[in-house]
């Protein structure tokens, strides 16, 4: 299935300093993993790491309109989502070298990045683990009079587990500020789609508990922008829970230990052609908003931040063994 | 309230042991909301939330669909976000189906986020065989949880713990999961007036002796006290000690017990392999193994699914008679 490439409606409000914007986002997600890849190469990073290369504009849409106070529950794919919601990128790094600088002090890794202070719940690597957390914390919000968002992301593995569809009624039911955002690359780890859903789109499955849905082209920035802010808008309203089905493709292989041998070379050949981030620079250039040096300056800073992320990492320090006990109860308590 | 009400003891029950203590935490802390299958109108499957959705409304007493991972999941992104929730999952037996949510989530997240997510979620769930409803309805998988670094884990086993332990679990940072055992709801005691919070990090010896240390919790607790007192009939004077607290196992108060008695029967109605009686065993074998004057012995439910015939499910089940013939084989007859 190849998502359409109509321009979203959004498209004649963009402006330079906005279009730029969504282009560092992604460039800066995406030249990060790329990175991650080499490190992870000579070593320097072990354990699992799913790359995001391919799924960039879902996360660069969708951040920005969240605030501060709203919650994002993630999956083990989440470098990406994690960088987009503003955890800086040197304890991002750190994390996945294992440093006690780390955004999780080196417990978590790749998989498992949080920032409490930035309302950024994890990294959750069981799949669909985490929606029904988001579901608590949308609760508890509401619970407390505030009128906060949360956004769950989750794949469209997720969608066969008990506990998507546990949580899309009780959200529904309990009419939750959950905004669910589903990011169908296509795959569950190796499983095709059609392979593993009799039902294609993913977007009936909330729809068929209530829940207002939409299914967009996310090779396109704009498209995921434009949905997001309808779904933000929606929940903080207090209309309850949207969900948002993202239709996205991974680029690279599920994890640094996949052969893939499930897909052909062609195809993924094909979804590159759609590449979002290529996508947007033509139209950037197509509309004069932005041209190549834009570009090559947004990769210089980048790379330089990235040369920077990998220092604070180099640099870091290794947690003492003694402390291993450290952070499974609370302080003081056993 | 008048001083003479407030030092008398009345009799009650365990279910209104829970009961009280849930309606105190509700009154007392209003981040505190209760949340499960039928603990609103229907009143709670075993009758300890009876009423409290009429006195607190329905957003403080929510019904649940039965989703035990969502409700559960649920409970620990609520306990994350500032609340202070009371997740009752009816039974143990469902409990499985949320796993996931207490094992990979709640007992997780602090460590995998550095320390940053602390989860204080109280989990309530009945447990125990002895009622007749067979094999999926009974099960004991109190050791299940007590694995899980993490999580506390308890077993209320009388009324004044089944009063007293809720607001105290209240106030841990971290997950706390409580036994009640199913057999228990309905036994009558008394309590007193200004009954309240207790320790959650001990456990108690119920009575005192000094030929042999029965250990036990939750629904084998009374059991022991029972073959205590048939052991007392033929001059053997058993100390019985209740757990309370199976993670974290309260060593201290074993081995002083054991050292004392030099002679220790462990009870338990989980299976007895991979069982939490095990795990008490191997404390007191690694840390007063010179203080025992005999093997120790375990009283546990036989390797079978619990079947429904009730001869057949007392017979699968630790009785005080068994517990009795265990103590005859370390000490032999008396008297």
């Amino acid at each position: 299935m190849m998502p359409g490439a109509e321009p979203s409606p959004d498209f004649l409000e963009l402006t330079r300093d906005h279009a730029l914007a969504l282009l560092r986002s992604m460039i800066r997600m995406r030249r990060f993993e790329e990175k991650c890849a080499e490190l992870y190469g000579s070593g320097k990073i072990r354990g699992f790491l799913h790359l995001y290369i391919g799924e960039e504009a879902i996360a660069a849409g969708v951040m920005p309109l969240l605030t501060g106070d709203d919650a994002v529950v993630s999956t083990y794919r989440e470098h990406g989502h994690a960088l987009a919601r503003g955890v800086p990128m040197g304890p991002v790094m750190a994390e996945m070298f294992g440093k006690v600088e780390g955004c999780s002090r080196g417990r978590g890794g790749s998989m498992h990045l949080f920032d409490v202070s930035r309302r950024f719940y994890g990294g959750n690597a069981i799949v669909a683990g985490g929606i029904p957390i988001a579901l608590g914390l949308a609760l508890a919000d509401r619970m407390q009079s505030k009128r906060h968002v949360t956004a769950c992301l989750f794949g469209d593995g997720a969608v066969a587990e008990g506990e998507f569809h546990e949580s899309m009624n009780l959200a529904a039911l309990w009419k939750l500020p959950v905004l669910f955002l589903c990011e169908n690359n296509q795959y569950a780890m190796g499983t095709a789609l059609e392979r593993h859903q009799a039902q294609l789109n993913l977007a009936t499955k909330a729809q068929s508990y209530k829940m207002e849905v939409e299914r967009v082209d996310a090779m396109d920035v704009l498209a995921v922008e434009a949905a997001t802010r309808r779904g933000v808008e929606y929940v903080r309203g207090g209309g309850g829970p949207w969900f948002i089905e993202f239709v996205t493709y991974r680029f690279r292989a599920h994890s640094a230990y996949d052969p893939e041998l499930y897909r052909t070379k062609e195809e993924v050949k094909q979804w590159k052609k759609r590449d979002p981030i290529a996508l947007f620079e033509s139209l950037l250039q197509e509309r004069g908003l932005a041209g190549g040096d834009d570009v090559a300056t947004l990769e210089r800073e980048t790379d330089e931040e990235i040369a920077a992320a990998i220092i604070f990492a180099e640099t870091g320090t290794l947690e003492s063994v003694s402390d291993l006990s450290k952070h499974v109860y609370a302080e003081g308590a056993r | 309230m008048n001083t003479n009400e407030a030092v008398s003891a009345r009799k009650t029950t365990y279910r209104e042991a829970v009961r009280a203590a849930l309606r105190e935490a509700l009154q007392k802390d209003e981040r505190v909301f209760l949340m499960g299958e039928d603990v609103g109108k229907y009143g709670g499957s075993y009758a300890c939330s009876l009423g409290l959705l009429e006195e607190f409304g329905p957003e403080r007493v929510r019904d649940t669909p039965l989703s035990e991972a969502a409700f559960v999941g649920a409970g620990i992104g609520a306990a994350i976000a500032g609340m202070r929730p009371i997740v009752e999952i009816m039974t143990v037996n469902f409990s499985l189906l949320a796993l996931d949510q207490i094992l990979n989530n709640a007992a997780t997240l602090r460590h995998m986020s550095g320390g940053q997510v602390g989860v204080p979620l109280v989990i309530r769930m009945a447990t125990g065989a002895g009622r007749q409803v067979a094999a999926q309805h009974s099960h004991s998988l109190e050791n299940y949880y007590a694995h899980i670094p993490g999580v506390k884990v308890l077993a209320p086993a009388t009324l004044e713990d089944a009063r007293g332990m809720l607001w105290t679990a209240l106030q841990d940072p971290d997950p706390v999961i409580l036994f009640e055992h199913a057999t228990l709801y309905g036994v009558e005691g008394e309590l007193p007036a200004e009954a309240g919070a207790v320790p959650i990090d001990r456990a108690a010896v119920r009575r005192s002796g000094k030929d042999v240390t029965l250990i036990a919790y939750g629904g084998t607790m009374a059991k022991a006290l029972d073959a205590a007192r048939m052991l007392g009939e033929q001059q053997i004077d058993a100390e019985v000690i209740d757990l309370r607290t199976l993670r974290p196992l309260d060593e201290a108060t074993l081995l002083a017990s054991v050292a004392k008695t030099r002679r220790a029967v462990v009870v338990d109605e989980g299976w007895k392999t991979g069982s939490l009686a095990a795990e008490v065993c191997t404390r007191i074998v690694e840390k007063g193994f010179y203080d025992l004057d005999a093997p120790l012995a375990r009283v546990c439910t036989e390797e079978v699914p619990i079947p429904y015939a009730k001869h057949l499910e007392e017979a699968a089940l630790p009785q005080p008679s068994k517990i009795v013939d265990a103590v005859l084989g370390l000490v032999g007859p008396r008297g």
